[in-house]
């Protein structure tokens, strides 16, 4: 490996790295954010929707879940285009992770939802709780402490599928390294970098999750 | 020659700073039936998972048949055998373990062939029709089909002690057999053993159960603190102790 | 939206996108299949008793999962021949998505290994086979049939990032897919067909691998 070479044409292409960076960490976080949000939703209609409902959403999550990502984004990209939605790459891209997050959201919110043992529900009612009371205050905290681990790895999980958005032209990390490799050869030497970097983010990502889960750990 | 079938010499074993075995010494005939009891911590079961290897030993000499279990000394040194030469010499004894620890994809008939096909090299056939007669001498024939997970623990127990006897070890190792059992499930295992114990096979056990103890063995060995503490035939040992600790341990196990 | 459905384009094409998908299944049967093995062999490095070899396997997993497929689909065939490994597009996509099988099939075949009654090693071991042959002969086996559930699971996942070797023009589904998009511009229909086709397959191999899984699994 041409390490000092490799070094300089980081430092020279800093600029368009960090951009790219800029840009993974937006996408990242936007879907995460959005995804979360819209999953939560979909979380409990699977839970708590009448038939219909849940029918719906069974079917756009099953459709989702079934579908690779990598189609969904392509799939985003062309299609919004054709039926007249004006987005950017970078929006449709976005939109497609966003579904994608949901998708994920929406079965561990109601698998965590379902784990919840049903005294927990009567004995809320027994002590005279409404509904939404019951929900915010005995099933939602607990719910969370289950959802945190496998929602930390779907963050992780769109982090590392926000790279497919270099296929559609969005200048995210990979992209922008891609960019320099065309014009310096390193590919080996650059595609570990961007490697190196992804798992980096994830690393800390990971290991801020483990960190809260201690943190807000019902004592045993 | 009338060499003894097990001889132990001067046993020690540690587990980290925790010194288990402190010198055992212990000798066995054939026919031989030794049951070894004592308070849990007492080194009981480590002694018996010494003999077949289950446990590796630091000091001392553990022999079956004459012949040095897991070590051979070369030049002044003590080295491991190879992985080999240990399978074969496990082979020489069998062990029934406390949670019977059948090979669950197996059925009882396939659990007690294995070792039959696989270390002693018999063809289907030939292990098969020994697994039967074993399977029949413990009353489980008529359910060599099942898997372990659709017996009870008494039959499960009862297959794996098939599956240990079929391979016609010197010297049968029980491991508290009857713990992991619900009460009304003991006698027809302790039943299994007495009839080996009948038709002279030599045995090792570690058992709680003092009754049986005292019925099925020709020698009793208290274990105390990683020590033998005192030793006897049954009837010595269990009317007449001659020390505080066993007369203790005898009456807190309501013999 | 003014937009006239025509399936007809998407039809004429429709034995490339079947062709496409039946390479997708025969790729990720590959790559589970080497997937296996090294997530095995990984898995017992993760439990070995000398330190650099769990070191080693631990850094394999953690560097794996941790960085983005694409990336390493990437690396795979574009830089590893500055190393003078050349390997042919389906050839690298093999090795790329058997390495990463592996991190994944690791983690699985080692909390299974973990969890099996310790006894049962004893066991095989009393009576006269070596560690070798009970691992062969008990360990695995009793492991495997534990973790079936989640290796159909990782089964369909592979099966779903197989789309991923569209990025290095391997000619299945989602290439295809692009393909037809480009040329006849019946966006929503191809894609629509294309992911509805994951969708229908994962399914179909869902429905499977449970019929295996209760064929499999030990009788209680």
């Amino acid at each position: 490996m041409e390490i000092l070479q490799t070094l300089e044409a980081i430092w020279l292409a800093r600029t368009a790295i960090l951009d790219g960076l800029w840009n993974t960490i937006q996408i990242s976080f936007l879907s995460i954010l959005l995804g979360t949000i819209l999953g939560i939703i979909v979380g409990l209609i699977l839970t708590y929707g009448n038939r219909a409902a849940r029918f719906a959403i069974r079917i756009y999550s099953d459709f989702l879940r079934g579908t690779p990502v990598f189609v969904l984004i392509l799939a985003c990209f062309y299609i919004l285009s054709v039926v007249g939605l004006d987005l950017t790459a970078f929006q449709a891209g976005v939109f497609a992770l966003t579904l994608f997050c949901s998708s994920h959201v929406g079965e561990i919110v109601r698998g965590a939802l379902q784990a919840i043992p049903k005294g927990q529900t009567e004995a809320a009612k027994s002590i005279g709780l409404t509904f939404s009371k019951t929900f915010f205050s005995v099933l939602l905290p607990q719910a969370l402490r289950q959802i945190l681990p496998t929602w930390v790895n779907t963050a992780t999980e769109i982090v590392k599928a926000s790279t497919l958005l270099s296929i559609i032209g969005v200048v995210e990390l990979l992209l922008a390294v891609q960019q320099i490799i065309s014009r310096t050869y390193l590919s080996l030497e650059l595609y570990f970098f961007a490697g190196f970097v992804f798992f980096i983010i994830n690393f800390a990502i990971e290991k801020a999750g483990r960190y809260v889960e201690r943190k807000v750990a019902i004592p045993t | 020659m009338s060499q003894n079938l097990l001889e132990i010499q001067n046993l020690h074993k540690r587990f980290g700073q925790l010194e288990v075995l402190k010198g055992i010494d212990l000798t066995m005939r054939q026919g031989d039936v030794v049951s070894l009891i004592g308070s849990s911590g007492s080194g009981k079961t480590t002694l018996l998972r010494c003999v077949n290897l289950l446990e590796e030993y630091e000091e001392g000499v553990v022999a079956v048949e004459g012949e040095q279990i897991g070590y051979k000394q070369k030049g002044g040194k003590r080295v491991r055998l190879s992985e080999k030469e240990i399978a074969r010499q496990r082979a020489m004894t069998g062990m029934a373990f406390q949670h019977f620890n059948l090979f669950p994809h197996m059925t009882a008939v396939r659990n007690v062939m294995l070792g039959l096909i696989k270390t002693r090299g018999m063809d289907k056939d030939e292990a098969h029709s020994i697994a039967e007669k074993w399977l029949e001498r413990v009353g489980m024939l008529q359910r060599k089909d099942h898997f372990p997970g659709q017996l009870s623990g008494g039959q499960q127990q009862r297959v794996a002690i098939a599956r240990a006897i079929a391979m016609n070890p010197k010297l049968m190792l029980f491991d508290e057999v009857t713990s992991a059992l619900d009460p009304e499930l003991v006698n027809e295992v302790l039943a299994v053993v007495l009839d080996l114990a009948k038709d002279g096979m030599t045995m090792l056990l570690v058992t709680h159960e003092m009754q049986f103890a005292h019925d099925v063995s020709n020698r009793v060995i208290f274990m105390q603190d990683g020590r033998i503490g005192e030793e006897g035939p049954p009837k010595e040992l269990f009317k007449k102790p001659k020390s505080e600790r066993l007369a203790a341990f005898l009456k807190s196990s309501k013999f | 939206m003014d937009y006239d459905f025509n399936f007809a384009a998407v039809w004429r094409d429709f034995d490339l996108l079947l062709s496409g998908l039946g390479l997708g299944i025969l790729l990720a049967l590959i790559s589970i299949a080497i997937g296996c093995l090294i997530g095995l062999l990984a898995a017992f490095g993760m439990l070995s008793k000398r330190r650099a070899i769990r070191w080693i396997s631990l850094s394999y997993v953690s560097a794996i999962r941790n960085t983005p497929i694409l990336i390493l689909i990437l690396f795979t065939f574009f830089a590893l021949p500055q190393l003078g490994i050349r390997l042919g597009k389906i050839e690298s996509f093999i090795v790329t998505l058997s390495v990463y099988a592996g991190a994944y099939l690791t983690e699985v075949f080692r909390a299974g290994l973990v969890a099996l009654p310790k006894g049962l090693r004893e066991a095989g071991l009393t009576i006269g086979l070596t560690e070798f042959r009970t691992k062969l002969l008990i360990t695995i086996p009793v492991m495997l049939r534990n973790v079936l559930p989640s290796l159909s699971n990782n089964f369909i996942s592979l099966f779903k990032d197989t789309s991923l070797a569209a990025a290095i023009a391997v000619p299945e589904l989602t290439f295809y897919a692009r393909k037809i998009n480009v040329e006849t511009f019946r966006v929503i229909e191809t894609w629509l067909v294309a992911s509805l086709m994951y969708v229908v397959t994962c399914y179909v191999i869902a429905a499977v691998l449970r019929q295996v899984e209760t064929r499999l699994a030990i009788p209680r």
